[in-house]
Parts: C-alpha cells; structure tokens; sequence
C-alpha cells in the first residue's frame, strides 16, 4: 500500500510541480499540500488523471488553528474506487480569503462546503447556494471556531405567555467547568487549588 | 356552452408550481427531516432537504474532552448500529499510537461489527416496507432485532449506547455461554429471512413502488460521493472490508452482493444478501473466537487499563487507572482518517491530535450526508409518492446525518 502512494507521490511531484508546496506519506495516508488558488486545477486533474483517477470525494472539512497567521487549514479527502487509493489536499488560509468552490468538478462538495461555511464561516466562491446548513435558522457565529464557546450564546425556551419559543442569552447556574486533567508535573499552566501561596 | 370563451376567468388562471413541507414530524422522514418539495401537480420539481434540526454539536463537544470520554458520543451518532462507529473512532486512535489489538478483541469486533450490520439492515429494509405500505415486515423484523440488542447487553450492560469497543481492543470478554447463544441465533436466522424476503421480495405492491425508482448510475455514484449499499446496489463491487481491509476481515470468507439497476429494489435485495453475507461472517467469527479462548481482549499498556486483580496488589497499575480515568492518554500529534464499512456506507473519522490528551479536531465522516445531500439529484421528476421510497432505501438517519 505504501509503496504505491509513494509513487503516486512522486508523480504527482513531478508532474504538478508548481501547485504542490508539500507532499508526504504518513501512517500509510499521502498528504499533499497546496494553494487555495490552486485548489480548483489541482483537483481536477486527480480527479481526471488516469494516474490517479479520485474519482470520489469523501469529505471536505477545516481546521482552526487560531494561534498561525494563516488561521485555516482546509481539508479534503478524496477516494479512487478505481486504484484502490486514498488522498488527502490540504491548504492553508487565512481569515479573510475566499476559496475556491470544486462544486463543478464534484456535485457531491456542495453540501460539504455548505458546512464549512456553516462551521468555520469560510467562503467559498461559486458555490451556487451557500446557505448554512446545520445550525438553527437566524445563527449567528461560526460554532467549530476555537474561540465559539462551546456552551453558544443563545438558549431558546418555550413562553407560555408570548405562546411561542423564545431566544435568550445563554445563562449558566453554575460557572462552565472546564476539566483540565493535564497532570500539574508537566505543563498544566495555571495554580492548583491550595498552592496559590507558593510564589509569595 | 359550447366552447364559446366567453369565461372571462379562464384566461387569467395561471398554472403555478406548489411548494410544500414534507416533515419535520412526518412518519415516512425517518426522524427530523424537513424536506421542502417544488411540485409541479404531482411531479417533483426540487427538493430542498433542510437538516441540522438534531444537530447537538457532537465535533464541538469533542474538542473539550479526553479520548476515551468521547468514544460514547460516537454511539450516539448511528443509533441503529451503534458499534460500527465506536470501531472507526478507535482505529483512529489505534493508527496514531500504533497499537497492536490481540486476535481475540479483534474477533469479538468483527463479530459485534456484523451484528451490528444485521440490526441496521433489519430496521431499514423493515421500514422502507413500511413506507411503501408494508406493515407486517417491521414487526417481524424487531422481534430479531430485540434478540440481537439483547446480545449487545450481555456484552456491554447496554442495548444501545455500548461504549464497548475501546481504543486497543473491547472493553471486556465475552462469557463463553454467550457466544454460544449468538452461534444458536446465526443458525435461526436465515430462516427469519426466508419469511421476510417471503412477504417482500415477490410482492405485488412492493415492486411497483420500487423497481425502477430512484436510479443512480455507476458513474452519479462516485460524482454524489455515494458508498456503501448506495453503489454496490448500483453494480460495483466496492466494499472496504475487502478492498482496503481493516481488523482481520480478510481471513473471513463472505460475499459482496451487488445490484445491476441502481433503483431501491435493487437496494433492498443488496441489503438482504448482506445480511446473509453477515450471518456467515458471524459462524465464521464464532468458530475463531472458540479457537482462542480465555485470551486477552485488549492490549494491557498506556492506553488501556490495568487487569482488575492487578490493581489489588500493584501500586503502579491503581495509579495507572486513575490517572487513565482522569487525565485520559495522550496521543502524538499528527493527523489521520480511519475508515469503516459501516452498514449505511463509509464511516470515516479525521482525527487531528496535538499531543494532549484531548483531540484538536475531529470530523466525523458520515455515510448519509452524502446520500440525503443527492435527494434533489434523484428524487427530481420522480412523483411525491416515490420521495418516501427513495428516502427509504437512502438509509438515513438524522443522528449521524446532523452529528
């Protein structure tokens, strides 16, 4: 399995050479990385290369890493039930740029970009019904962000006087409790209970 | 009046297209559906599904708790089969810790895996009957469901929501009396087939309402990101348990079965033969796991606890336990996306780690977002009738569908 994915990696280095930033095989799973400019070609051709032929695409997700200037990784996954392979297309992006849509390359990327629009609030350009998907009618934020509490903003609830469901701030009886278990030997950043006196 | 036009109305009545609501509460929307239907007379237009209304939130939640506190939530995702998915969730974690999972734990998988396959396959053909009109077939079905959950109690204490496979293996061994009954139950079963297939599979109103209905070519399945039943039913042989095989399904001996036509009938026979095919894998499982018994069920190490009696006389293995319980293990950082043949299709977990003890990232890879994503694809000109068939053999459940 291995063997062949290194393959494919070198002739996908050699043959896009230009639209690959980074390629490797890890765990048995080959990681291309690319632009978000050139996401569009680049799909294309894995999809329509007879050296590749991904012919599916399984799943298109984000990944928030707020602390990198570049806040947005974007992930694909694509599957060819031909070659018996699997391969993952990633790009970095930062907040304000808009991507791509492969809605035409692949029907099947319009609800998955609809979610990621959903989720992390990225755009994609193209995309011929970018509407949210899974949240509430009328939500506002981008929930999978690292900084959407995850408790939201708003609750909703019944009233019997107004005789509909109603929105309201999220109020918590009791404070949200973060479970930090990370052992205090090594790398936990705050003061344990009891040891607050230590540094004085 | 002999067509003399002198009806000042009929020339002013305008023919428009009708919108309608199908669901979120309607019996045939297999849970919280909202469909918004563009009919044109009794023709279907478009067909928006609108989602998201049992959306919990599950990738969120994931991010703020350990490994092994998040492997329930992934019961909750397929309810109808709730093993199969707790098994990608794991393999994730077994692919970047590099854990080895002892034969014995990777048999009892297979084995709960395929019951776990029986039981969704059950409920689907069941209720796709039911949509069509069939009311006996459900509750034929449901009775070896109920036999079956109650396996998945004598296993875990749970009929639904097992929590039993864990990272390295399952969480405990299965008493021999046990699979015993699952051998005598797999000897039973076909014979419950035989009366499903028997009141189905030749009858009358069954076939009308699904031979020839919501067809999908070889090549509109790979476009839709189909898997599954969805594109064995369509002719190709494309089964991950074979084709990219995981655990130790390949010493098994089974059959894909495949359609020829792409529509729900063909589906729906698909789906039977697995079962077949499911019941052979489970003899199969049954006779291996008699071959090893009393053997460890799960890799004694960092990541899983400690034997019971071990704790009783060694320090090290109690504060190993508690630790493991509280803190959770970590996993080296990296990235990885681990894939089953669930029953609905390709269940896949992307597992980014960080090194901590709780996920960066997970997304979780469901086999019916794809399926329901094509409602409009298919179900266009199809009459309003046909939607709930064709809803039907999609296999959809909202859990996995909203996460």
């Amino acid at each position: 399995m291995d063997t062949a994915l290194v393959e494919l990696k070198e002739t996908l280095a050699l043959r896009r050479e230009s639209a690959i930033l980074a390629a490797e095989v890890a765990r048995g799973e080959l990681t291309v990385t690319t632009t978000p400019t050139q996401i569009r070609d680049f799909v294309a051709f894995l999809r329509s290369d007879p050296t590749c032929r991904f012919t599916t695409l399984i799943d298109i997700t984000a990944v928030d890493w707020p602390a990198r200037e570049k806040r947005f990784d974007i992930v694909y996954h694509f599957l060819s039930m031909h070659l018996n392979q699997r391969i993952r297309v990633k790009a970095e992006l930062r907040e304000d740029e808009i991507l791509p849509s492969i809605v035409e390359q692949f029907p099947s990327a319009d609800w998955y970009e609809r979610e990621v629009f959903d989720m992390y609030g990225i755009l994609f350009s193209g995309h011929p019904d970018l509407r949210r998907i899974l949240t509430d009618y009328g939500f506002r934020g981008y929930p999978l962000r690292k900084d959407f509490p995850t408790t939201g903003y708003v609750e909703v609830r019944y009233d019997e006087e107004q005789k509909r469901v109603v929105y309201e701030p999220v109020q918590l009886v009791q404070e949200y409790r973060l479970f930090d278990f990370m052992s205090p030997w090594e790398g936990a950043e705050y003061i344990l209970p009891g040891d607050e006196k230590k540094g004085a | 009046m002999d067509g003399a036009g002198t009806d000042a109305l009929t020339g002013e009545q305008k023919i428009r297209n009708f919108n309608i609501n199908f669901g979120p509460q309607h019996p045939a929307a297999h849970g919280v559906l909202r469909l918004v239907l563009e009919l044109d007379g009794e023709i279907v237009e478009r067909c928006d599904p609108h989602i998201g209304l049992l959306h919990r939130g599950t990738e969120k939640l994931m991010e703020s708790r350990t490994y092994l506190q998040n492997l329930p939530y992934l019961d909750r995702l397929d309810y109808v089969a709730p093993m199969n998915q707790e098994h990608a969730w794991c393999l994730a974690i077994e692919k970047l810790t590099g854990t080895e999972v002892p034969r014995r734990g990777q048999l009892i998988r297979v084995l709960y895996s395929e019951i776990g396959r029986i039981l969704n396959h059950l409920l689907n053909v069941t209720t796709q009957a039911m949509d069509v009109g069939a009311l006996t077939p459900p509750l034929w079905g449901f009775e070896e469901r109920e036999k079956l959950m109650i396996f998945y109690e004598r296993a875990c204490g749970a009929r639904l929501h097992a929590a039993y496979f864990r990272p390295g293996g399952v969480h405990q061994d299965l008493p021999q009396d046990l699979v015993d009954d699952i051998a005598a139950w797999a000897k039973t079963f076909p014979a419950v087939l035989d009366d499903i297939e028997g009141l189905l599979t030749e009858n009358r109103i069954f076939k009308q309402r699904n031979v020839d209905i919501a067809v999908v070519s070889q090549e509109e399945c790979q476009a839709l990101g189909f898997s599954g039943v969805m594109v064995r039913g369509s002719g190709l042989a494309w089964d991950l348990r074979r084709s990219q095989p995981y655990e130790c399904y390949d010493e098994f001996d089974f059959l894909i079965p495949v359609g020829r036509n792409g529509d729900c009938y063909d589906r729906y026979l698909c789906r039977m033969e697995e079962m077949r095919e499911s019941t052979k894998i489970i003899e199969q499982a049954i006779a291996k796991l008699n071959e090893c018994p009393g053997q460890d069920v799960i890799t004694r190490g960092k990541i899983t606890p400690p034997k019971r009696a071990e704790m009783k006389t060694s320090m090290e293995a109690l504060i190993h336990h508690f630790k493991l319980y509280t803190e959770g293990f970590r996993v080296p950082a990296g990235e990885v996306y681990a894939a089953v043949e669930a029953p609905k299709g390709e269940f896949g977990v992307y597992l980014v780690a960080d090194g901590s003890n709780k996920p960066w990232k997970v997304k979780l890879r469901a086999p019916g977002y794809p399926h329901l994503a094509a409602m409009d694809h298919v179900c266009k000109g199809h009459m309003l009738a046909d939607v709930s068939a064709a809803l039907g053999s999609f296999d959809i459940v909202f859990g996995e569908v909203d996460r």
